[in-house]
């Protein structure tokens, strides 16, 4: 190895129980509380629990423990792990830094508004219709369209959340990601304990519950419903866009994956099944004191967060209190989703320029934050942020998991490679079980997942916007990705980067 | 609530809470071992 300048350390987890509870806090995120119990709901109810659970096991845990197995044996960000493995390859490692990029713009304006609503649970500043409150009075929005006219309401919030992500970002792997993880990941978990057990005291939780619940065995037989447990769990536990590479090159060599990763992926769904069982018992409370059945109240996203909750908050008795801890638990896990989204981006410019850690995230970080700013906190920015999330969900995060996974185990042909890897120091050895998945199952689930999520975008408008955002926003931030993600990979690393992943730990320079 | 429900709602809290405790003993008391040959990364 040709090291021409004093090393510095990339940086790492102290100890297992840091890296876990990080990768809890970037899978834990905004889908866990507002997008899995409308999925369930309309995936049969309980009987939803038999695909989910099958596609947990059968891709979602196989799918992370592949992102595991690329970060911990090449000991670098996205673009310089696959580049490791191949040259050919690391354009994929740059196409799901893009994506990152992408996402972390818009994530942050969510956590703007969460924390403006967090303040707007004392006054019930919705009054008495939340949604008009939502889009005319705290979004300003207009028409669909793009401008540059700024909503201080969003800008001041999401202004204070870049300064403090940007400090938090600086201090590193461990003071920076892992601490803000080891305290924020039991803080939530405590805060939305606290939500169940008053939403589940509120008069009617039994009814939101027994439609949450009520099994619908016939959903079973519908592909669509599989499909979205698929989905589910795949966008849920933030696989297959370098997160979980660049948190897995930062362990160290004898720990055990394997392990860690069945810990991850069943504490991100029984969180799941938690914000389930607190937001519906939630809605079966605004049902009742409605009049109204609870599949007409039943909504998730945007809807859910900023129109249903906000309407729960204002008939429950201590509704002020039922909305701080909803909305604290949304900026909890949503902040250490942010900033492991960041750190697929800083990690890889670090890598590839070699910079310090203060360098590179300010680099990263500061440009970033401006777009965020400039494109999300005007009055047009909840139109852009839709498009924009809904797009490089599927044609971004899903296509690259896609790309990512067939070139492994059909192009390089790493898996067994990785089986052996993964197994020297794991408790649970990935033996034909997980090869079988990984380069059969998983990849043609995602192929279907992909395919009927195409026919969809294409038939069917999403939303009913305007041609022309659909296809600035979404189809071309979608395309602009992949381009990014081509380019980036044709600059050179400098002659002073390890282009073999070191043998040892203590050879992880830069 | 129906049988039904209360059923399906403790089978998705067994499955995946005891998933996670399940999960979280077996990294405990794992307790690693080395290798019995030398592997070389790439």
């Amino acid at each position: 190895m040709t090291v021409t300048k004093a090393p510095i350390d990339r940086g790492r987890f102290s100890n297992k129980t840091v890296f876990i509870m990080a990768a809890i806090g970037s899978a834990v995120g905004l889908g866990n509380i507002w997008r899995f119990p409308y999925v369930a709901y309309e995936g049969g109810g309980g009987a939803f629990i038999l695909p989910y659970l099958v596609a947990l096991l059968v891709a979602g845990i196989p799918l992370l423990l592949l992102d595991y197995a690329v970060g911990h044996s090449q000991r670098g960000s996205a673009p310089l792990s696959f580049a490791r493995i191949s040259r050919k390859l690391e354009w994929i490692g740059w196409w799901q830094v893009a994506i990152c990029v992408v996402i972390a713009v818009y994530y942050a304006a969510i956590l703007a508004w969460a924390i403006q609503y967090t303040g707007f649970s004392f006054t019930q500043a919705w009054g008495d219709d939340p949604e008009t409150f939502l889009f005319q009075e705290f979004l300003q929005a207009g028409d669909p369209g793009v401008t540059l006219q700024f909503v201080p309401a969003v800008l001041i919030p999401m202004v204070i959340m870049w300064i403090v992500t940007i400090a938090i970002m600086a201090l590193g792997v461990q003071k920076g990601v892992g601490a803000t993880s080891v305290i924020f990941i039991p803080i939530l978990l405590i805060v939305f304990i606290a939500l169940v057990v008053q939403a589940l005291m509120l008069p009617g939780a039994m009814e939101g519950l027994q439609t949450l619940f009520q099994p619908d065995w016939a959903a079973l037989a519908n592909p669509a419903v599989w499909a979205s447990a698929f989905g589910q769990i795949f966008f849920s536990l933030s696989v297959g866009f370098g997160i979980m590479i660049t948190y897995a090159s930062y362990v160290g060599r004898k720990v055990d994956m394997t392990g860690s990763g069945f810990v991850v992926g069943f504490a991100n769904s029984g969180f799941e099944l938690l914000c389930g069982i607190g937001v519906f018992s939630a809605l079966g409370f605004l049902a009742q004191s409605s009049g109204l059945a609870v599949a007409d109240v039943v909504a998730d996203g945007i809807g859910l967060a900023f129109v249903a909750f906000p309407a729960i908050i204002s008939q429950a008795p201590l509704g002020a209190l039922l909305g701080v801890l909803f909305f604290v638990s949304l900026v909890l896990a949503g902040f250490t989703s942010l900033i492991s989204i960041l750190e697929v981006v800083i990690s890889a410019v670090r890598d590839k320029l070699e910079l310090g850690r203060v360098q590179a995230t300010l680099i990263v970080t500061i440009p970033l934050a401006l777009i965020s700013i400039l494109l999300f906190s005007t009055t047009s920015g909840v139109y852009v942020l839709d498009i924009a999330d809904y797009f490089i969900n599927r044609f971004g995060i899903l296509l690259a998991a896609l790309v990512a996974m067939v070139a492994i185990a059909w192009g390089v042909r790493k898996v067994p490679w990785f089986a052996d890897h993964m197994s020297r120091y794991g408790s649970i050895r990935l033996g034909a079980w997980w090869r079988v998945l990984v380069m059969f199952v998983t990849p043609i689930a995602l192929v279907i997942m992909l395919v009927q999520e195409t026919i969809t975008a294409i038939t069917v408008p999403y939303e009913g916007y305007p041609a022309w955002m659909l296809g600035l926003f979404g189809w071309g931030v979608a395309a602009a990705a992949i381009v990014a993600g081509i380019l980036l990979s044709l600059t050179r690393w400098k002659p002073s980067t390890p282009m073999e992943a070191p043998e040892r730990d203590e050879e992880v320079v830069r | 609530m129906s049988g039904d429900a209360v059923a399906m709602m403790v089978l998705a809290m067994v499955v995946l809470w005891g998933g996670l405790g399940a999960a979280i003993v077996n990294i405990v008391r794992f307790k690693g071992r080395e290798p019995q040959e030398s592997m070389r990364d790439l």
